[in-house]
Formats: C-alpha cells, structure tokens, sequence
C-alpha cells in the first residue's frame, strides 16, 4: 500500500568518509549524478544503504499492516463478488510487502530482523493503519483515497537509484491501479443507494480525508533530510508537491462521487493553478506516529500474534524439509 | 518471538516465462522451506494475474555470480572491439539491405 515520508534519519555525517572509500564514493557520485542505477553488490555509502533499509522496510511493514484494516471486513463484506475482491486486494497487500521486505534483504538485512523491529515497536509504518475501519463504506474509501495517496507516493519510486527498490514499486504500481478503481467503483454503487447509504460514505470521507493529506509526511519545511534522499535519487518528489497533486486529483472525483470534502478553505487558486486546502493537525499526526494512534496498540498486537500463531508452521515446514532432504541423501547413498 | 536467521526458511529466485516462445525472466524472490514449497509460493506471489505460463526456482544459495569489482576485467575488453557490430561497416547504399 504505501510508507509515508517520515524524516526520523539522524543527520548525515559526511566528514566520516573513510579515505579508502573515497574512490568509490566518487564512483557512486558519479553514478547517481547520470541518473543510473546502484545495483546490490555495488559500493554504496553507510548511510544510503541505511536510509534505504529503513524506508524500504518502513514500507514492506506497511503493506502487511495495511492487511489488518481491511481484512476486519472480509467477514462482512456485503456480497460474495465485493468479498472477492477485498480477499484479492488483501492478497495483494501481503504480496507486495513481500516484494518490499525481499528488496530490503538484498542490503544486507534479514526477514527476522525487519519483523522483530516491527514486532518491538522499533520501526514505523504508515500511521493511516492506526486508524479505524468502522463501516463498509470505509473500505471503498481506503481505496479511492490512501491506495490514491499511496500511488501518488510510489509512481515516483519506480525511478528510484537502488534497482531492487524500483523495480518492486514497478510491480506494485500495476496492482495498485485495481485497488483505487474498486474502492471507487464501490463508493459509487453505495452513492446510488439509500439516503443512509449516501451518508455512510460521506462519514467515512470526512474520517479519511485529513489522515490522508497527512500520509504525504511533514511539510518539506520541516524535512531536512528530505534533500539528501532527493539528491541520491532515493525520493524524487517533494512531500507538499505529492500532497498538493493528490488534492488537484481527488477534487473533481469527490463530485463526481457527489461527496463533499471536509475542509472549508479548499478552493481553486486561479494564480497557483491548484486548489488551496486548509491546515493539517500535525500534533494529531505525531502522537499517532508516536504510538497514541485509536489502534496502534491492537495494530500491533494482532501482528505478533499472528506471528506467533504461525511459529509451529513455520518450524514444522522446515524440519520437513530437512527430514526429506535426509531421506533422499540415504537413498542416494 | 525468534530472532536468528537460522531459523528462517531459506532464500529462492524465481523466474517467470511470461508467454510460450519467451524467455524465463527473474522476477524476484523469496522464503521457502523446500523447492515444491518454493513453487507454491511462486505462484501465489508473482502470478496472481496470468503473469506466467511456467516458473523457475532456484536455491539462491545455488547461484554464482560475478563480482561488481571484476566488472572491469570482464566488461571492458569488448569496449573497443566496435567492428563486432555490423554498423562498423559502410556499404554502399545501392547493395541494399545487408
């Protein structure tokens, strides 16, 4: 689904080169400046390979806990066809964060060691899965505005430098397109029904609507890092330019719809050729970012339970194999 | 909760013919306990659209590949070799398509 642009890096230290590297280093420059890709085993610098790790496990820890919300509804999705399409787009989710964590193994990390950060508390994930799912029309409009946020995000990182990194968001840029068109489509079947059908998906816009601007990460103003990760072709966009091309997109599908979005100061700028919107509650963002989110606790939980719950399989699954591995070496011998 | 990586299942690559008559591409990979666990999850991770007609696992482990820094030793040699490639070579224009 989506990571957000989060800038908790420790400031760069560039002083810290190891002369040795320095040939290297200018190497890597050189590759970054002609916009060409840095591939596994190239060199890269410490702290690339770290803010790279971080975001793209930030990211892979997303999508599976982007599983949790949704999946609360595939119990009670209110048709077979809609039950379908939420377990294949929940499928999606948990394969793309397997894309995700795999880019991030090749830099030197393990599967084990992500999921324990995320299981410790240690790593972040997009803080829009702290939030509730609290009526159906909240799964249409998880997929008409955070999977739209979310590829407004990541069309960009298909051009990132690490090749791994890039060619995962390829993949799931593809899926991603199905995952806002039926959440659309489903608002409007919902749009088209009773007066309190109507109501239920303008309530879950007005709930939406602001976590969602915020998803794009803190204005660029308090990013400072953001710079070093646009100069190494790790981030491309700006998260305010990001946020401001959701908004122009999403307005003229908000009437479409016949919804209406929660913000009083939105409006066309004729100078600016974009809509101005109001102030985002950033102190809500951080305390949610922070672990104070309505769900951060049960979030989590349900995560590390599932992991736990799934230890005998993963241990059974693997003295299997080796039982079978044993067999056939007798065999052969 | 468990920590150490031997306890992980370990690493495969997987390469997907996406139409009869191409080649198998890699396309990425994954955890698996054993190869028939391997194309099982193959086939659920990179093939939920028809993006393939037959897969490949391979024990990463089982792969030998070149070093970034022999790059050069390698790759370079054939930089100055250009009359490898036909356009090396004026002919005139009424011998036609050659």
């Amino acid at each position: 689904m989506y990571t957000q642009a989060l800038d908790l890096n420790p400031p760069l230290n560039t002083v810290n080169v190891a002369s040795a590297d320095t040939d290297q280093q200018a190497r890597f420059e050189e590759t970054i400046n002609l916009d060409g890709k840095i591939e596994p085993r190239d060199w890269m610098p410490e702290h690339y390979r770290k803010t790279l790790v971080r975001q793209i496990s930030q990211h892979a820890h997303s999508e599976i806990v982007g599983m949790l919300p949704e999946g609360n509804w595939i119990s009670r999705a209110p048709s077979l066809k809609r039950k379908a399409i939420l377990i294949a787009k929940v499928q999606d989710e948990g394969g793309h964060g397997l894309y995700l964590y795999s880019a991030a193994e090749t830099l030197g990390t393990s599967r084990d060691q992500m999921l324990d950060a995320l299981h410790s508390g240690k790593a972040k994930y997009s803080s829009i899965f702290n939030y509730p799912t609290l009526t159906w029309a909240d799964v249409g409009v998880i997929g008409w505005l955070v999977d739209a946020a979310a590829i407004m995000n990541q069309i960009p990182l298909c051009r990132c430098s690490y090749g791994p990194y890039a060619r995962a968001m390829v993949r799931i840029c593809k899926e991603e397109s199905f995952h806002q068109r039926q959440g659309f489509e489903s608002l409007m079947v919902m749009m088209q029904g009773t007066p309190e059908q109507q109501a239920m998906v303008q309530d879950a816009v007005n709930r939406w609507w602001w976590k969602c601007l915020a998803m794009f990460g803190p204005p660029d103003s308090d990013s400072p890092n953001s710079a070093q990760s646009q100069r190494w072709g790790i981030k491309r966009i700006s998260n305010d330019d990001l946020r401001q091309s959701f908004v122009d997109a999403t307005v003229p599908q908000a009437k479409v719809l016949g919804v209406s979005l929660p913000d009083p100061d939105l409006k066309w700028n004729e100078e600016r050729q974009h809509f101005d919107y109001g102030a985002i509650d950033w102190d809500e963002f951080w305390a949610t970012v922070n672990g104070d989110g309505p769900c951060n606790k049960e979030r989590l939980a349900t995560r590390v339970k599932a992991w736990e719950d799934g230890a005998w399989v993963r241990e059974a699954a693997l003295a299997h194999a080796r039982k079978q591995q044993a067999r056939s070496l007798k065999e052969a011998a | 909760m468990s920590t150490s990586t031997s306890h992980e299942w370990p690493l495969w690559e997987v390469f997907v013919r996406s139409k009869q008559g191409l080649e198998h591409r890699h396309c990425g990979s994954l955890h698996a306990s054993d190869a028939k666990h391997a194309m099982q999850m193959a086939r659920d991770v990179y093939t939920r659209r028809q993006e393939g007609v037959s897969l490949w696992v391979v024990a990463s482990a089982d792969i030998h590949a070149s070093e970034p820094h022999d790059k050069a030793a390698l790759f370079e040699p054939a930089s100055d070799k250009i009359f490898r490639h036909p356009s090396f070579y004026d002919i005139p224009n009424e011998v036609g398509h050659m």
